[in-house]
């Protein structure tokens, strides 16, 4: 079984600020808690995808999810929404959470015709001023009503934000939000989180590559390894291998 | 020329474009056109039980097609082969069955002609009322099911996360399609019920600036193009159901000869 690692460790920064500092403190006085996985595995095909996962997300908080390609952090960011089946582990969500979420990917079919407006409404049925106030939050106001295929990368990623954003939720899940954005759209888009996060103080999960960010603004980060590098994923796996892998985890 | 027949083959086929419309729109956004076909295949199965268990044929029709859907729901979910190889096994299954059931009645007339093409010229008051009463009842489940299946075609994800239970959507969308078919029998027949689906949805996508515009505008094509297939099946005396249908492709390709003109167009 070629599985992978999850190593739980928290990230630190080279040289953490005293604000940096602060802020982590700060979090383990302990905001309430939206989201919490404990030891979270889901297997498919036989192989574990991800496994021995713990990640908590608070009000107000901006957790980072990073790691490389494939180590499983769409996977992750689904079963903390409830998009996935778990096999091991458990999530609990607060009572009535409001979760808003923005795919790693949406292809519009380009058959379906939809404006930007129109997809502010997918999801539920919202009056005029709160269209304007959420296309307001991700600097889109003044865009008018075109189809939303016809927006740049950065646009239609600051549109699907928009989208989650009129729910209002108490925990916000971005799956790479930034991915095919260049880096000026990067920044944007992560002060818009920053902002949205102060006026909504909703908790929010964001998958990312930038682990430099991710220190430098997270108040927490968690970071999934590939077992691959490891050496052992090769042998057949016994069932201490799990147990081998925790420990590890926990250096 | 307007004689009674003729008006209720009228009002019949205004009665199922009404419907065909926006529920062809799904099809066309949900790429479902082969799963349309499987439910209009089954229909001939649906018609072997029907005389079985000496059933009314649209009822018969009916309830093959959702036992279809929730089979094919069902499969999906537990098997691991591809959608389209199992809608063929269930598609053409479920038409082999039927027809091999049908040969153990050799006195049973069944008018397969009709059923295939459709025998729109033959429609009775009853066949009227279902037929009405099945639209009205699609309509109403489609507009109840509106946003949870729009939400699923553009992504399930999305829809499930804001809690609108897509698959039940999907499960629902399903039983209409189930209905469409069983009624559209008698007006095009099974083998061309999925053009009245997806002809006039593809006609108005350009002109359409959102989802509803474009049901709307399909149901209306759709109704177009029975009346003229109507109209011109009584003027040249060409089979009904057919020529409804060549109406329907007609009025599209006029969209997109006015496509060329104008030179660039929707998207």
């Amino acid at each position: 079984m070629a599985g992978w690692r999850i190593r739980r460790d928290r990230m630190r920064a080279p040289a953490p600020s005293p604000a940096t500092r602060a802020k982590s403190f700060g979090c383990r006085k302990g905001p309430a808690v939206l989201v919490r996985a404990s030891d979270v595995g889901v297997r498919r095909g036989g192989r574990w995808i991800i496994r021995h996962v713990d990640l908590t997300v608070g009000r107000g908080q901006l957790i980072y999810l990073v790691g490389a390609n494939g180590a499983g952090k769409s996977t992750c960011a689904k079963a903390m929404v409830g998009l996935l089946d778990i096999d091991e582990g458990a999530v609990e969500r607060a009572p009535s959470l409001e979760i808003g979420y923005v795919p790693q990917r949406l292809t519009l079919n380009p058959t379906l015709p939809l404006t930007v407006r129109r997809l502010m409404t997918l999801t539920g049925r919202f009056p005029g001023r709160r269209i304007e106030s959420a296309l307001a939050a991700v600097g889109l106001q003044r865009l008018g009503d075109p189809p939303a295929a016809t927006l740049s990368g950065g646009e239609f990623q600051r549109l699907l934000l928009a989208r989650a954003l009129i729910h209002r939720p108490d925990l916000l899940v971005l799956d790479e939000p930034a991915q095919g954005v260049d880096t000026a759209g990067a920044g944007v888009l992560l002060d818009l989180v920053q902002d949205i996060r102060r006026d909504l103080r909703c908790g929010v999960l964001l998958i990312s590559h930038d682990l430099d960010a991710a220190v430098r603004t997270g108040d927490d980060v968690v970071v999934l390894v590939p077992h691959e590098h490891d050496g052992r994923a090769a042998g057949p796996d016994g069932p201490d291998a799990g147990a081998g892998r925790r420990a590890s985890g926990r250096r | 020329m307007l004689d009674d027949f003729f008006i209720r083959a009228l009002l019949a086929g205004i009665g199922l474009a009404m419907v065909t419309g926006p529920a062809g729109c799904f099809i066309v956004w949900r790429r479902l056109a082969y799963f349309g076909e499987t439910i209009a295949h089954s229909a001939l199965l649906g018609v072997a039980i029907a005389v079985l268990v000496n059933l009314h044929l649209v009822a018969g029709i009916f309830l093959t097609a959702v036992l279809v859907v929730l089979a094919m729901s069902y499969l999906e979910r537990r098997d691991t082969l591809p959608t389209d190889t199992l809608l063929g096994l269930l598609s053409h299954g479920g038409l082999a069955v039927g027809l091999v059931l049908l040969s153990f009645f050799p006195n049973m007339r069944v008018d397969l002609q009709a059923l295939l093409f459709g025998d729109i010229l033959a429609v009775s008051r009853l066949d009227l009322a279902v037929i009405w009463g099945g639209g009205v009842f699609a309509l109403g489940l489609l507009w109840w099911t509106w946003r949870p299946l729009l939400a699923a075609t553009v992504s399930p994800d999305l829809a499930v996360v804001a809690g609108l239970r897509p698959q039940r959507a999907q499960l629902v969308f399903g039983i209409l399609l189930a209905a469409v078919v069983a009624a559209a029998i008698k007006i095009v027949g099974v083998l061309l019920i999925v053009a009245l689906l997806i002809i006039p949805s593809a006609a108005v996508r350009r002109f359409a600036a959102s989802p509803e515009q474009m049901a709307a505008g399909a149901a209306a094509v759709g109704m177009t193009a029975v009346a003229g297939g109507l109209f011109a099946s009584a003027t040249f005396d060409t089979p009904s159901g057919p020529s409804i249908v060549v109406t329907a492709l007609v009025l599209f390709v006029l969209t997109r000869l006015g496509r060329a003109r104008s030179a660039g167009g929707a998207r």
